[in-house]
């Protein structure tokens, strides 16, 4: 078994898979619940200035999405930060981190954006034994109303701001939770890192409305027939999330920058593929919300055999795809493919041929006795019938060899040549002689 | 109580009251709504698509999945409706294995193919339970058609000519409609009346009067109902059985599998139904299972079906097959029965060991008995009370095309026409089609001009 130990930003843990500041890191029950089952650490769920606590709605707040066999696909919600007394919440911290010391005890932070309210909270939580804190810069209801959450994520200035004045005051490691509401995740992650942040985490959660009420005509979850826009996580963000963490894993000013990757994450794979876009570690909340805390068991079997497989360290994996991310200007052009139906594995649904005859490229050929085929000069590789196709594996793609003719274009494959210089753009470089 | 199921003889009551309401109760329970969501799920909506082509139907079942899985079950009965009226009973009794779910590309797949049948009914069910009738009558023509026999190919007739306006009447021998639905289908497919509850929702479409108890041949003839009407259809199916034609055919406990299957479909209370208790089955088909099956669940001890040729001539299902070995239905093919033994009630039937060589069926010299003192005989029903003047093929009234006979002005489908198999959702589409047919010529200028040759 792959040593799945992770060290991130100086603070250990048994493996790299935390949970999210979320229901399930809400307060001393399921924590010590998650810990048993094996999470190799918690972000708390975020904590407000002293005073009264915030309220929550008492109709429901989340919404959701779902795919084949109401599998839930993305959850939507409208919770706010811890609803419980600060001090009640720094108690079962301190108890909690005493009995699980090997495993990572984070604080997710949001207070008003002035410098005595974070000055004052991180006074608080200075003996609660916690091996860090998390600004939560990110959740995008209720809170940015008032001036929190997402109003400031989305202003690098306040960003930059709150992010010195709590390096100022505590000595722990910083990590800067950004909101994905924003046109580019890098003025954020940038300003985070100017402020001194030890660490970003990506992505909180998406504004949205799952769905609407079409007898009440209001949008879900519904509160007495008016809803708000929430927050979407779950399975339908991952790809938003890996982007953004991929866009600061690359970027000149922020390479190197450790990342937390949030979204989505739901297997093992998951979290091998934030991982390999730059992520250190992960968080997850949407999946131990959906199936419990035992999924951890497969993510650590998961990592360990892929590692295993691949003879690769934990830290091998990390960034490894990076360099791969590429603006498309840089793909090669000369990569040629077609795609190849395995008349085997076909089972002659017919869906690709739908796919391509009404919305692509009319290259599949319906034969007599359902039998598809495509036409290598009419494809164009686009891959919606691969993606489409209920069958895995059934269609592939597959290169043309160098030097062999596309019959599409009647043109040789030749070498690597991107947009940059093709005659086609006209501002394309002249190739060298 | 006094009888068992070792009681000898042919006697009713020999299982205990409760076991007769289990083992008639409806055979494949509907689909709740979870269960049709997670069904239709699986369905890939394939392009021209293979379940549609091989329902003699054509019901779009992707897109009737498709509204179920979107949650409009009610715009899926629709779908189905439009194409196959009797689409209820369809879903219930159609051999779904040898028909869409055969070819369903996730059978072929994964042997699991969607559970189309299933889906069907939770649409039908569910539309027909509210009482709606989704079809509208359009103005009346002056036209009439005269149809005859009250089965599933007289009611898709009669339904599809109704919507298009013109009068019809059915002309039905028996006392009550639904043919075969009503007369013959194993009674766990179509539980709780379920065949007069649709045939009273079929006539809600309006236009349509049925006379039950009036025979074309003894009650009426073809020329005189010709004469009253513009068109004539027959869908007279098949009244008429085959003898065995074996010496002791005439005993006390031999009888013709479909009048046992109209008298338990009829009854009121199974358990005073008698039953032997070791009964013989001879043929091979849906009517031999149904009657061997039904012969269990009302408590005979031993039941045997015995089939003249191999296994796989049987033109009952696998699944069907399979179904009669799970209720305790022995299946000994390749032996053809030669003598009916017994001193006025059978007692025995001898059979002989067959050959199916190349010069056809041949008895072997080997013998055997079986114990019964019941005997059904399922080996085929055949034309009876055909009009004289009508061509006949092998034994079914010659059509061509959507249904047309010899005779211009008349049409036929279902059991009694040539093609097509003898299902309850072949004899719907044969009656559509003829529908539409009669309706085109109708429509033009009155001349029906028949092909020739028929
Ligand atoms: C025991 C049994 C089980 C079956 N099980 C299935 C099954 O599970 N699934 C399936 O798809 N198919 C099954 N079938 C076949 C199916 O029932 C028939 O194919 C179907 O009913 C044929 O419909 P039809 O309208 O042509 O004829 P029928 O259903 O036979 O209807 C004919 C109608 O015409 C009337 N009639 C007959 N002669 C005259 C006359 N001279 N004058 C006036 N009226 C007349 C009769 O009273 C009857 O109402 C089964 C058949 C049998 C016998
Ligand atoms: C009900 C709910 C409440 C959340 N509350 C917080 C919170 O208090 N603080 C925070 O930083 N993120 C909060 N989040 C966001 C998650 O921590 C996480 O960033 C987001 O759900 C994406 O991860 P996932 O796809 O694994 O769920 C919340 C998410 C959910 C579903
Ligand atoms: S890759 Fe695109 S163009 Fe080629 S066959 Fe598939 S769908 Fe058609
Ligand atoms: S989508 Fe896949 S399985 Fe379906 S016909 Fe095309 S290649 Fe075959
Ligand atoms: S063949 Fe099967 S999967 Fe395809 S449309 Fe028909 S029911 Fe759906």
């Amino acid at each position: 078994m792959a040593d799945l130990t992770s060290t991130f930003i100086g603070i250990k843990s048994p493996n790299p898979f935390w949970l999210a500041s979320a229901p399930p890191t809400d307060k001393e029950y399921n924590v010590r619940r998650a810990f048993q089952a094996g999470w190799g650490g918690v972000v708390w769920k975020t904590l407000g200035s002293e005073g009264p606590p915030i309220v929550n709605v008492n109709g429901p707040r989340y919404g959701a999405v779902w795919g084949a066999d109401r599998r839930l696909l993305g959850l939507n919600n409208i919770e706010l930060i811890t609803d419980r007394p600060l001090e009640v919440n720094l108690r079962e911290i301190k108890s909690v981190k005493r009995d699980y010391p090997d495993r990572a005890m984070i604080i997710s932070l949001m207070v008003p954006c002035d410098e005595e309210s974070w000055k004052a909270i991180l006074a608080q939580i200075e003996d609660t034994g916690a091996d860090g804190v998390e600004l939560n810069f990110g959740c995008p209801h209720g809170m940015a109303e008032r001036g929190m959450g997402s109003a400031v994520g989305q202003v690098p200035e306040y960003i930059e701001m709150v992010t010195r004045w709590v390096k100022q005051y505590s000595r722990m490691p910083c990590i800067v939770k950004l909101t994905p509401n924003v046109t580019s995740i890098l003025p954020p992650a940038q300003a985070a890192h100017r402020g001194g942040a030890d660490a970003v985490s990506l992505i909180n959660t998406v504004k949205s409305i799952t769905n609407v009420d079409l007898d009440h005509f209001s949008p879900f979850p519904m509160i007495d027939g008016k809803g708000s826009h929430g927050g979407y996580c779950g399975p339908a963000v991952k790809p938003i999330a890996l982007n953004m963490v991929a866009e600061i894993a690359r970027d000149r000013e922020t390479r190197g920058l450790p990342i937390s990757g949030i979204g989505g994450v739901t297997t093992w794979r998951d979290a091998a593929e934030f991982m390999a876009l730059g992520a250190g570690n992960v968080q997850v909340c949407t999946a131990a919300m959906t199936y419990g805390f035992k999924i951890v068991q497969e993510m650590i079997s998961g990592l360990s055999q892929y590692l295993d497989e691949k003879e690769m360290a934990l830290s091998d994996l990390i960034g490894r795809a990076v360099p791969n991310f590429v603006e498309w200007q840089d793909l090669n052009l000369n990569y040629v493919t077609k795609a190849r139906i395995d008349p085997d594995s076909c089972i002659s649904c017919g869906r690709c041929y739908a796919a391509c005859e009404d919305t692509s490229h009319q290259a599949i050929a319906m034969k007599p006795g359902r039998v598809f085929e495509v036409m290598d000069d009419e494809c164009v590789a686009c891959n919606l019938c691969v993606n489409v196709c209920p069958v895995e594996d059934c269609i592939t793609m597959v290169q043309l060899p160098k030097g062999a003719v596309d019959p599409r274009t009647s043109v040789p494959v030749g070498d690597y040549a991107s947009w940059t210089t093709h005659p086609n753009n006209p501002g394309a470089k002249v190739a060298a002689e | 109580m006094t009888n068992s199921q070792l009681t000898p003889g042919v006697v009713p009551g020999r299982l205990p009251t409760a076991a007769y309401d289990q083992n008639f109760a409806d055979h494949t329970p509907p689909l709740d709504r979870h269960e049709a969501t997670v069904a239709a799920d699986r369905c890939y909506f394939c392009y021209d698509a293979p379940c549609v082509t091989a329902c003699p139907t054509s019901i779009d079942i992707p897109l009737f999945i498709r509204q179920i899985s979107t949650g409009t079950p009610d715009a899926a009965a629709r779908t189905i409706f439009a194409q196959n009226i009797l689409g209820g009973m369809c879903a219930r009794v159609c051999p779904t294995e040898t028909l869409c779910e055969e070819v369903c590309v996730r059978e072929v797949a994964e042997g699991k193919p969607v559970e189309i049948g299933r889906l069907q009914r939770f649409a039908t069910d569910g539309l027909m339970a509210k009482g709606i009738h989704p079809f509208r009558r359009a103005a009346a023509t002056g036209r009439t058609v005269a149809v005859v026999g009250a089965g599933p190919a007289g009611l898709a007739c009669a339904h599809r000519l109704a919507m298009h306006g013109h009068d019809v009447v059915i002309y039905d021998a028996r006392s009550k409609p639904g043919g075969l639905n009503e007369f013959g289908i194993a009674s766990y497919k179509a539980t709780d009346d379920f065949a007069q509850a649709e045939v009273n929702w079929l006539l809600q479409i309006g236009g349509i009067r049925i006379e039950q108890g009036r025979a074309l041949g003894r009650d009426m003839a073809l020329a005189d109902m010709q004469a009253s009407h513009d068109a004539v259809f027959l869908g007279i199916g098949l009244a008429g059985v085959n003898a065995l034609r074996v010496a002791g055919e005439d005993k006390h406990g031999v009888r013709d599998a479909v009048d046992f299957i109209a008298e338990l479909r009829q009854a009121r209370d199974v358990s005073a139904l008698p039953i032997g208790r070791d009964v013989v089955v001879i043929g091979g088909g849906m009517t031999a299972v149904d009657a061997a099956v039904q012969s269990r669940l009302l408590g005979a001890e031993t039941v045997t079906i015995v089939y003249r040729r191999g296994q796989d001539r049987m033109s009952a299902s696998g699944y069907e097959q399979d179904h009669a070995t799970k209720a305790g239905v022995r299946i000994v093919t390749n032996a053809a029965p030669v003598q009916v033994l017994g001193n006025g009630a059978v007692t025995d039937v001898e059979f002989a060991y067959t050959v199916d060589g190349p010069s056809g069926l041949t008895l072997g010299a080997e013998r055997f008995r079986l114990k019964a003192d019941q005997v059904f005989k399922a080996i085929g029903q055949t034309l009876s009370g055909a009009p004289e003047g009508l061509a006949v093929e092998g034994g079914k009234i010659a059509v061509m095309g959507a249904g047309r006979t010899s005779v211009p002005g008349i049409w036929a489908g279902g059991d009694c026409a040539t093609g097509g198999d003898d299902l309850t959702v072949t004899a719907v589409a044969q009656g559509r089609d003829a529908a539409e047919d009669i309706h085109f010529v109708l429509s033009g200028d009155g001349q029906i001009a028949h092909p020739t040759g028929v």
